[in-house]
């Protein structure tokens, strides 16, 4: 008998046919999970979980006998009060649903739910989306550099060698300048000792050999084993690798005419932006700036949570970000993001400012930037009517259509901002090149 | 059984492999003394949670090649499992030699007793002595044929595509209960015996010749047989092996196509006796690993809380709910199973006159283990219920059968476990665990040669009883396109040679040459 302990062998044996049904099941799984998206809460957005699909979608049919129909025996135990003869009606649905052997296969479940890792939950939410101008096109120096490898050097620290090489080349050569083989000494050796033994020292076959001999040791010292022309050392090289993290600027409007409702909407889509960063770069940092018509940074539940009151000035959260910037994410090592959610208020005279900071600061040193404007659950909306364009997206919207970077969109309601989000990230086949930095 | 008081195997609840192998010792020692059974030798892999999940996903196998089904089978377990709907069973058991039994690290050492009793005893006894594994299953070569055939399946992707062998492998999957053979078939002759035959044939004519015959008249027309006879003897019709069929006529199959039709057929075979002795199976393993545990509580090998914890989870398996019970999910193969065995063993101890009545061959023998042995060896289970089943038994259970027919507005119960019930309840137990009853008879009767080429299939329908109907079209569609020409399935009252249904498909997207070279 053998035991033996396969709790060590590599796991995820069903991984390839997991996979295979995931890819099978796509387009199920995908509406599933972009169906999911509307009954979760943005905190658990990122987590795995169960969906369900319709049965049918991933059915295997096999030639069997239908459920129903046909003249039936069922031998069940634990008889109580029958006697032969009696009746029972048919249970109601039909056939003979209920208490036959069959009954509860085959049909009734129309769905099949499942576990989905996180990893896969969100591979099939954010599939085909990608971010724009994904890396910094400057590089930093220290971080960011990488190593790899890149063929071999005559020269290089001794951690380095390459042992196979070295010999290879160290073997070749002997092999080259016919170095002789130990074995070979050794065997004039065994006959020098075999013919001095005979006791005739001076024979001319021992001085022959001895003279071979010496010919060989010398020959062996000249031809060292490893010479230092066959050492070789594995080569790396350098890589520069482009920036691996992000800041995100949340900025938000938090004056009086801003409703829960569309703190809701701009929460929503903070998250979707935060989770669609987290997963191309490394690190994502992100800031909130509220501002009413003075601004500050502050934590994500006063963001959020808090109210303030006081007029709207749009352009004090610009200038707070661009001195954030300033202090503590250079450009030159980060990718920064901006997401703006208004109702899109400003007092009439910022608008020039707000204006000018965001084409002439904001834009060059941004990676992206989108502005959302959240409209109120309830407004009006009448199809062919044109919506009042307010003050904010009239002053935005001349720089939007000067520059790609900037992307605005206008959403009412919950179920919009996934749309909008994927329209804004949708892959484009081809995109203009943005302006350099 | 000896009454030698022993070493306690374990205490507590932990174990590592020195007690594994004590515990092994000790079992075989039963086993093979007391029981006496006949096993492959044994290999035991301790496995984790995770593994018992992947093997659950490829039936048990420990390779398979893949298929998305296989991956469905593992989602849905895996759901069922973290939600804690369901438990992990404690073990597995390969039909193989070496016959590898998988047991879980979660296990306690008395589960591990037990598990080893039960699979790599109980199981390995029955799978290497009943008849149909004997006659259907190579348990040397099934190890290595799966790595052929993981192979074979991997290359063909690589070289064909993964869309066309998955295509092809759902096809196959949809057919795969109808890729069986059912019975022996003929073998063919060897020249001795062929010779014989020859002289034998020779001698019966000799012997009944008479000169009378030779004045008859000639029939006008003699002309060989009727076509449809020529054909159905070409092709070997009527045929029930589908898969068989295709792999040996399907016109435009590749070799690679047939190979795998045959690589899924011959798999679906060696899986075939598994339902058709479910209840025998289980049974023996569960009376074999209860009489292996209570030999060893006896000789005190173990402890008297190793027993109860045995006790504990040996009637959890073994519990049967009535059937106005909310638990009732038909009847529990492994309570079943052990009933019938323990009744035999005690007709063989002490029969009543009833029990000599309807046994006698085996009432009072007095030798209980070499009948169970005989019955493990022989049966199956709708042959062993139509036989074992005692009247105690039905009237223990207290079984009655209710009868569904189709022409009554109610159900009837057609008997109880009274003295004209018996036979009655013991004749639909056996059908209901009858392979021949529940699974539809379906065969391929006829090919149109000389029009276009479809193929004609016949459902031979038993009281009454249809083919699902959606799931019917949508084999029949992978059928077509298969076989790449019309496909016709009637199901017909054998009685009354009546069409009740008919079923067509033609080909969409067929697996055949043309259609896959650029």
């Amino acid at each position: 008998m053998h035991i033996i302990d396969r709790r060590l062998n590599p796991g995820g044996k069903s991984l390839a046919n997991r996979q295979r049904f995931l890819r099978r099941a796509k387009a199920l799984v995908q509406r599933a999970v972009r169906e999911s998206f509307k009954d979760r809460s943005i905190k658990d957005l990122d987590r795995g979980g169960e969906i369900s699909i319709v049965r049918d979608g991933v059915h295997e049919p096999t030639l069997r006998g239908s459920g129903t129909g046909g003249d039936r025996d069922y031998v069940l135990p634990g008889n109580k009060k029958y006697v032969e003869g009696d009746t029972i009606p048919r249970p109601i649905g039909g056939g003979s649903g209920g208490i036959g052997p069959d009954a509860g296969t085959g049909s009734g479940e129309d769905e099949f739910r499942f576990m989905l890792t996180k990893e896969e939950y969100l591979s099939l939410f954010l599939d085909d989306l990608e971010l724009p101008d994904l890396a910094k096109r400057r590089l930093t120096s220290t971080e960011s550099q990488g190593q790899h490898r890149a063929g071999y050097t005559t020269s290089g620290s001794p951690a380095n060698l390459s042992v196979i090489r070295t010999m290879r080349n160290s073997l070749s050569r002997r092999i080259a300048l016919k170095r002789p083989r130990p074995e070979e000494i050794a065997r004039i050796d065994e006959e020098i000792a075999k013919l001095e033994l005979l006791g005739d020292a001076e024979a001319e076959g021992l001085v022959a050999l001895r003279k071979e001999r010496d010919r060989l040791v010398a020959r062996n010292r000249r031809i060292s084993y490893i010479d230092p022309i066959d050492l070789r050392y594995r080569r790396n090289e350098p890589t520069p690798k482009p920036v691996a993290q992000a800041v995100m600027f949340c900025l938000m409007d938090v004056s009086g005419s801003m409703t829960e409702h569309m703190k809701d909407l701009a929460k929503r889509f903070f998250a979707l932006l935060h989770l669609f960063l987290t997963r191309y770069y490394r690190h994502v940092d992100i800031v909130f700036i509220r501002h009413t018509d003075l601004a500050e940074e502050v934590d994500e539940e006063t963001f959020f949570y808090s109210q303030e009151t006081g007029g709207t000035m749009v352009s004090t959260a610009l200038e707070e970000m661009l001195t954030i910037v300033s202090k503590r994410y250079d450009p030159n090592e980060w990718n920064i993001y901006v997401a703006q959610a208004s109702d899109g208020d400003n007092m009439q005279y910022d608008n020039p400012k707000a204006a000018s900071l965001m084409a002439d600061s904001i834009i060059p040193l941004s990676q992206y930037v989108a502005y959302l404007e959240v409209g109120r659950e309830e407004d009006p909306m009448p199809s062919g009517s044109v919506p009042r364009r307010s003050d904010l997206w009239q002053t935005y919207e001349g720089i939007a259509q000067a520059n790609g970077r900037l992307a605005m969109r206008k959403v009412w309601h919950r179920r919009d901002i996934y749309p909008v989000f994927r329209e804004l990230f949708h892959r484009r086949e081809a995109r203009q090149p943005g302006t350099q930095v | 059984m000896s009454a030698r008081r022993g070493q306690l195997l374990f205490e507590g609840q932990d174990w590592d492999f020195d007690t594994i192998q004590r515990i092994y010792d000790s079992v075989s020692r039963v086993a093979e003394k007391d029981l006496k059974l006949d096993t492959y030798p044994n290999q035991i892999e301790v496995i984790t949670g995770e593994q018992m999940l992947d093997a659950y996903s490829s039936i048990g196998m420990p390779l398979f090649y893949k298929h998305w089904s296989f991956g469905k089978q593992f989602v849905h377990n895996e759901l069922l499992y973290r939600k804690g709907v369901s438990t992990l069973s404690y073990e597995m058991v390969i039909n193989s030699n070496p016959c590898i039994s998988y047991i879980m690290e979660e296990n306690s050492a008395t589960m591990q007793t037990l598990v080893i009793a039960h699979a790599a005893f109980g199981h390995n006894h029955f799978f290497k002595n009943n008849y149909l594994f004997k006659q259907w299953t190579d348990a040397e070569g099934i190890l290595d044929y799966l790595e052929f055939a993981k192979g074979y399946v991997t290359s063909c992707e690589e070289r064909y595509g993964q869309a066309a062998v998955e295509r092809l492998l759902d096809a196959a999957h949809a057919l795969q209960r109808q890729g069986v053979h059912r019975s022996p078939r003929r073998q063919r002759l060897d020249l001795k015996a062929e010779e014989r035959r020859e002289t034998e044939r020779h001698l019966n004519q000799e012997q009944i010749y008479n000169d009378l015959w030779r004045t008859l008249p000639r029939p006008r027309n003699s002309a060989g047989p009727a076509p449809i006879d020529r054909r159905q003897a070409l092709l070997d019709l009527p045929q029930e092996n589908i898969l068989y069929f295709l792999e040996k006529t399907a016109p435009r199959l590749e070799p690679w196509q047939r190979e795998i039709l045959r690589i899924i057929r011959l798999i679906s075979q060696y899986f075939y006796p598994q339902p058709q002795t479910k209840v025998m199976n289980e049974g023996a393993a569960t009376y074999i690993h209860h009489r292996i545990m209570t030999a060893l509580h006896d000789r005190g090998e173990l402890s008297d809380g190793a027993y109860l914890e045995f006790l504990h989870s040996h009637t959890n398996v073994v519990y049967q709910p009535m059937f106005d019970s909310p638990h009732y999910g038909g009847l529990n193969p492994y309570a079943l199973g052990l009933a019938v065995f323990e009744d035999i063993a005690r007709i063989c101890m002490e029969p009543t006159e009833e029990d000599r009545e309807w046994f006698p061959d085996i009432a009072g023998s007095r030798d209980p283990d070499e009948v169970l042995k005989d019955v493990w060896a022989n049966y199956r289970d709708e042959s062993f219920l139509g036989q074992f089943v005692s009247p105690r038994l039905i009237r223990k259970w207290r079984m009655f059968n209710l009868a569904d027919r189709v022409d009554e507005p109610a159900l009837e119960v057609d008997a109880i476990h009274d003295e004209r019930g018996y036979r009655k309840i013991r004749r639909a137990l056996a059908r209901q665990h009858d392979v021949g009853w529940r699974d539809p008879d379906i065969q391929v009767v006829d090919v149109d040669l000389a029009g276009d080429r479809h193929l004609i299939l016949q459902h031979n329908v038993v009281s009454g009883v249809l083919l699902a109907a959606a799931d019917a079209d949508s084999v029949l569609q992978h059928l077509a396109d298969l076989w790449s020409y019309d496909v016709v399935l009637r199901e017909v009252d054998p009685g009354s040679g009546k069409v009740l249904k008919e079923h067509r498909a033609s080909p969409k997207h067929p697996h055949s040459t043309s259609a896959s070279r650029p």
